[in-house]
């Protein structure tokens, strides 16, 4: 078990040693999003930008224009929230190649509260024409995902997460853009699931298995490329959807999924999520039980849709 | 050095030809802001920039950054004297499938470096490049531009700070400090003086010129690129609408381009007869 913003600060120092065109930019909590692990390694390469992501957003985009490779890091909450305009003006837009990688996505930012919690950094990034939007499961994918983003050449917001996660993928897991992976096969419903939910899924996928309901765990690393492909045989194959995502379910995971599916495939769904309200403090665990994002939540809606099919 | 600058101040009359016939074929577009900052763009790419237009991604070109990016029409008829892109590009202003968007968009116009037309953003971009160009042990230069109205959005502040933090000298800021933005008086609706001070309370130099005075301009440029340490800002008093009377310190004209009947004078006023 490793944090994946602890999976990124070995990354990006790694990559870092690889291409000097890699710069990383912070706003003061490089210590907690883990650039200071690059910083560290490579000070003359490092921008500490203070508490001010609007710049912050803004200088990686220069440094980008002429030639360098940002990586600019805060929580989730600041990076899409406070440097929303300046992601879609001075980074997508001209389709700048800066790649956002916030941490402390979601509830489980835990006990600093609602105001630090983001659930709608996904939608919004989403939302923006040029970018990628990427939320790894566990620390292998997102070291495979901090690699395929610097590769790529263009936009790319990764979401990450404050607290240690289960393993999904063995080592060496290859990470592609826009490409999902199913994680469980199964036919009588799917999970589409990205970030922490994923293990909770596969938790949810084995527990239904003993009640004799076939279920399968499809993990949607990209949200944005959608893997439409993968979505679509789900939804053929399986004829029941249940979508698990730490954010908001307006406009992340399960909205990407239900947009596609009902002009596609109109297919019975569920969204497992936030339920269109803000945070809360709390632990993470607690949180997370309290806003239904386990696999006690992902077990009973499985058996519920697949109840529904009949 | 006097023939430089009769030179330069004729360049940015025809420059100032060019942008009124621009705007009034496209009948959409900022004026003012356009002839007030023309001077201080024209001696940027006639006198200061390393450029070639044959080669708009050279590597050793200076960057230019139009942080105040309504006054695209000023650029690209700078640009489109330097040979970027045919004149005839210019008539096509904010036309469909046209590459001279409303406000400046890398991805289409050649010499373009940068998206701007979202207030209070290119200062920030313009900072990033100089670290950049640092980083790299370049000698390229950064400019940008910025209204006083402008200076109302806090991220130009952050970027100040930011610039003058990590003693990017290799960055230059114009204020084409017009006085007037779209609801009236800067004074009134927002005050930012006094500019000079706070960009030096900031830690930047500061040199207070006329903006309209070609040979203040370019005094100014060189001695920002002489200046060691921390960053040059370049303010400018400037008139909205420079050059044609009729346009002139008024703020109605930020937005509004020259109508079949006021053509005739505005080109007239600007020493043309056709």
């Amino acid at each position: 078990m490793i944090a994946t913003r602890d999976a990124y600060g070995e990354a990006l120092a790694e990559l870092g040693g690889e291409n000097d065109k890699i710069v990383a930019l912070d706003a003061d909590l490089s210590g907690s999003t883990k650039t200071g692990v690059f910083a560290k390694k490579f000070p003359g390469r490092f921008f500490n930008m203070g508490i001010a992501e609007a710049n912050m957003v803004g200088t990686a985009a220069g440094l980008a224009s002429v030639g360098k490779i940002p990586f600019l890091s805060t929580f989730a909450i600041f990076a899409a929230g406070r440097g929303w305009e300046q992601i879609r003006q001075s980074v997508a837009y001209p389709k700048a190649n800066v790649k956002i990688v916030a941490t402390h996505g979601g509830v489980t930012v835990g006990e600093d509260g609602g105001s630090h919690q983001s659930v709608e950094d996904i939608a919004i990034m989403r939302a923006i024409p040029n970018m990628t939007v990427i939320v790894p499961a566990d620390g292998e994918e997102t070291k495979g995902a901090i690699r395929a983003a610097a590769a790529y050449k263009g936009p790319v917001y990764v979401r990450l997460g404050r607290n240690k996660v289960a393993n999904v993928f063995p080592a060496g897991h290859k990470f592609e853009i826009g490409k999902g992976c199913v994680v469980v096969p199964g036919s009588d419903l799917t999970f589409i699931t990205t970030g922490l939910m994923t293990a909770q899924a596969v938790i949810a996928a084995e527990k239904l298995k003993a009640e004799g309901i076939s279920a399968r765990v499809l993990h949607i690393g990209t949200i944005k490329p959608l893997d439409k492909e993968l979505v679509l045989q789900a939804a053929q194959e399986t004829g029941a959807i249940v979508t698990a995502e730490e954010h908001s379910v307006v406009g992340g995971l399960g909205g990407a999924v239900a947009e596609y599916l009902a002009e596609e495939c109109p297919t019975l769904m569920k969204r497992v999520g936030v339920y269109d309200r803000f945070g809360t403090s709390g632990k993470s665990d607690e949180l997370l039980k309290y806003f239904g994002l386990n696999a006690e939540t992902l077990i009973e809606e499985g058996r519920e849709i697949v109840s529904r099919k009949k | 050095m006097k023939e430089k600058i009769a030179d330069l101040e004729e360049k940015a009359r025809r420059l100032r030809v060019a942008i009124v016939k621009t705007l009034h074929k496209s009948q959409s577009g900022h004026t003012g802001g356009s002839l007030s900052a023309i001077d201080m763009v024209c001696a940027l790419y006639f006198h200061k920039m390393r450029h070639n237009p044959q080669e708009p991604t050279w590597d050793g070109r200076d960057r230019f950054v139009l942080s105040k990016g309504h006054a695209a029409p000023a650029l690209y008829v700078t640009l489109a004297e330097c040979g970027y892109f045919p004149s005839e590009d210019l008539m096509m202003l904010r036309r469909l499938g046209s590459h001279l968007q409303g406000h400046p968009d890398s991805k289409g116009t050649p010499g373009v470096d940068v998206c701007t037309g979202s207030l209070g953003q290119g200062l920030s971009m313009a900072n990033g490049m100089a670290l950049g160009f640092r980083l790299d042990g370049k000698e390229n230069r950064v400019y940008a531009v910025l209204g006083d109205g402008e200076l109302q959005e806090g991220q130009i502040w952050e970027a100040a700070m930011a610039a003058s933090h990590y003693k990017s000298d290799n960055l230059c800021a114009l204020v084409d400090a017009n006085g007037l933005q779209i609801d009236g008086d800067v004074s009134k609706v927002m005050n930012v003086a006094s500019i000079g001070d706070k960009f030096r309370a900031f830690g930047w130099n500061v040199i207070e010129i006329d903006g309209h005075d070609m040979g203040q301009i370019v005094q100014a440029l060189d001695r920002a690129e002489a200046h060691k340490g921390a960053p040059t800002a370049i303010v400018a008093k400037t008139v909205k609408g420079k050059g044609v009377h009729l346009f002139e310190n008024k703020a109605s004209y930020h937005g509004v381009t020259p109508n079949d009947e006021e053509l005739p004078e505005a080109l007239r006023c600007l020493g043309c007869c056709d």
